[in-house]
């Protein structure tokens, strides 16, 4: 907090906050005016007297109703969940091990392997997709969840995997020096003593990782044709706007509710995650 | 059964030497204590016995059993670490249970064991508390609850109260030593305060550098200690020195330099004599600096100036200029000095050491 007068505060605090807040907050706010927004409002040319593009004069649920009754939207929906759920999962567990062994264990190349792993993160995904859909072909996984559940752990592993090694290793060693004399093996000092102490860093980088494979667009563009097995991003963008025809309310809609569950995980572990990411062990 | 041999023991880091050629015995029962300046390799003899630091090469014994390729948890240890390393989710009887727990020892055998040991300790109120939630002093409790509840054959403690203020940390180092007492176990016990080694050890191993330089009983190390360093390291306030000037004299062998010239005793005459027309170190503690009185021999008496006068309550410590050297004078708390006070002091000649200028090693 600032000290001092208050015209300070408000200088120095308030009004940078606001202004923050205000950048943040505007796309949602623009995407919940624009999904009630009646179709006679939204195409409502803008130099009309009565054009009010900042609020919505009759509210309604229409747009929403046809995104959920008259489109794919729930399917997407459920997809989604499914393969970021799967994918989260598949790379928390590599990242965990992984995590763990770079930071503990002392092999030839230790070092030189986790900043392999980092840099193969910052390979970016436009680069990466064409070999990948080749090896997505050969092995018929194209138009199937599966394509998306194992090419996101290409991105998603180094990523849990830097985060965790970092959380492992601001764990006192001696933690696990002290399991190991009290009769626990490598193997049950990690599953008894350091998994547990590391919660809070597994939940931050499962839920950066569900994230990023949440709002994945170029894989799920590219390995999925069919409109029943798209995932939010690539479905509401891809068939919510038919050639020069955009369905305002339908695709705002569609972005809206496809945010919630992203927000919902974000408030449920909020405390986990600040503690996961400012690296705090409490002894 | 539970003595720990160490014998020529070593460890290489890369190109680092960090523990040369060490030995020791260390008896059944007995409360050795590893002291030394930071980097003198103590806490990785000690990691080396506990098995958390492989052997470079030499040889661990705890009993008669060679431990070297051994696990540390099948060394029959207990470690007690510095920054106490309780397991932050884990809650106070779960944490000293754990270890019984991965021994599969029987459910009542555990509850009762925990509880003993939570009366010894005083912490019985606290075992359902997570470690967080406790001070440091019950922290360090909860660490060697831990560590007694699995009755191992030895204890090692590394550096275990140097995280609790001073007033606390006296108050432990009793309690520690009632409870090794008590628990009559063997126990290993590292630190770099030179204060509890001498307080706790039944005998003391002073390393520097990766080298044992004595080991031997506290009172052993402060009055024969064996080189310039462990004279130096035990002791407080440290060991005055001075370069003095050995020459051959009339009545018997001198000893001196610009700020003071003495009568070599006769008792210390015959060990000095090699060292006629050469420098040697004069080593005498601040404790053994007594002002003169008039029946002091005038040989062993020299002047000295008072800089700075430091009132302890139980002591005074003077700090003075003898000629081109500085020294510390522990006196009597009624001792009337100031600043700029010229007082005589007499040495005492069975309290006088000397070393070797080039070697360090007592003469």
């Amino acid at each position: 907090m600032i000290e001092g007068a208050k015209w300070r505060r408000w200088v120095y605090f308030y009004i940078p906050l606001g202004g923050f807040v205000f950048w943040l907050l505007f796309p949602f706010y623009w995407m919940l005016v624009t999904s009630v927004r009646p179709d006679r409002e939204l195409y409502r040319p803008w130099m009309a007297p009565n054009y009010t593009p900042f609020w919505t004069a009759h509210p309604t649920l229409v747009h929403i109703v046809d995104l959920l009754t008259e489109t794919l939207f729930t399917r997407w929906m459920l997809n989604t969940l499914f393969i970021a759920i799967v994918s989260t999962l598949i790379s928390l567990l590599c990242g965990v091990f992984a995590g763990y062994a770079l930071s503990r264990l002392k092999f030839p190349f230790a070092g030189s392997l986790g900043t392999g792993i980092f840099i193969t993160y910052l390979v970016p995904q436009t680069l990466l997709f064409i070999p990948l859909a080749d090896i997505i072909r050969n092995f018929r996984l194209g138009d199937t969840p599966w394509a998306l559940v194992l090419t996101y752990p290409t991105f998603l592993i180094p990523f849990c995997t830097w985060l965790l090694m970092g959380y492992f290793k601001a764990i006192p060693r001696e933690l696990e020096e002290c399991a190991r004399i009290d009769g626990a093996t490598r193997w049950k000092a990690m599953v008894y003593i350091i998994i547990p102490v590391a919660v809070p860093g597994i939940l931050s980088a499962g839920i950066f990782a569900f994230t990023l494979s949440w709002n994945e667009f170029i894989y799920a563009l590219v390995f999925l044709s069919s409109a029943e097995q798209k995932t939010v991003s690539v479905g509401v963008t891809s068939e919510l706007v038919r050639g020069d025809v955009f369905y305002w309310g339908q695709l705002m809609a569609g972005a809206l509710l496809g945010s919630i569950p992203v927000a919902f995980i974000y408030s449920f572990f909020v405390e986990h995650y600040v503690a996961g990411l400012t690296g705090s062990v409490k002894g | 059964m539970a003595r720990v041999l160490i014998r020529s023991l070593n460890k290489f880091y890369d190109d680092v030497h960090a523990v040369k050629g060490v030995n020791l015995e260390i008896r059944d029962k007995e409360f050795v204590v590893l002291v030394g300046p930071s980097g003198c390799g103590k806490t990785t003899t000690l990691r080396m016995v506990a098995g958390l630091e492989s052997i470079s090469s030499g040889q661990v014994l705890i009993g008669d059993t060679v431990v070297n390729e051994l696990a540390p948890m099948d060394r029959d240890i207990a470690m007690v670490f510095q920054n106490y390393a309780l397991y932050p989710h884990m809650s106070v009887y779960d944490n000293m249970a754990f270890g019984l727990k991965m021994r599969k020892v029987d459910r009542g055998e555990i509850r009762m064991r925990v509880y003993e040991a939570a009366d010894i300790l005083g912490i019985r109120d606290y075992l359902g508390r997570k470690p967080r939630q406790l001070s440091g002093g019950q922290r360090q409790r909860v660490a060697l609850g831990r560590a007694i509840v699995r009755h191992p054959q030895v204890f090692l403690f590394d550096e275990p109260l140097s995280n609790l203020d001073a007033k606390l940390r006296v108050q432990m180092r009793v309690e520690l030593k009632k409870l090794h007492n008590r628990l009559n176990t063997t126990a290993v016990y590292v630190t770099h305060d030179q204060v509890e080694a001498m307080t706790l050890g039944d005998r003391v191993v002073v390393m520097r550098g990766g080298v044992v330089q004595q080991v031997g009983e506290p009172l052993e190390l402060y009055n024969t200690p064996v080189n310039r360093f462990v004279a130096g390291f035990i002791g407080s306030p440290a060991m005055n020195f001075a370069s003095v000037h050995v020459t051959n004299g009339t009545g018997g062998l001198r000893a001196g330099n610009t700020g003071l010239a003495i009568d070599v005793p006769a008792e210390i005459g015959s060990r000095l004599a090699p060292y006629a027309g050469r420098d040697v170190i004069m080593g005498v503690r601040p404790e053994d600096l007594e002002i003169a009185n008039g029946g002091d021999p005038s040989g062993l008496c020299f002047e000295a100036l008072v800089e700075v006068v430091e009132r302890l309550g139980a002591e005074i410590l003077l700090d003075l200029q003898v000629g081109e050297q500085t020294m510390v004078a522990s006196v009597e708390p009624n001792v009337r000095a100031k600043r700029g006070d010229k007082l005589r002091f007499a040495l005492r000649p069975e309290r006088l050491h000397f070393f070797d200028t080039s070697s360090e090693a007592a003469i």
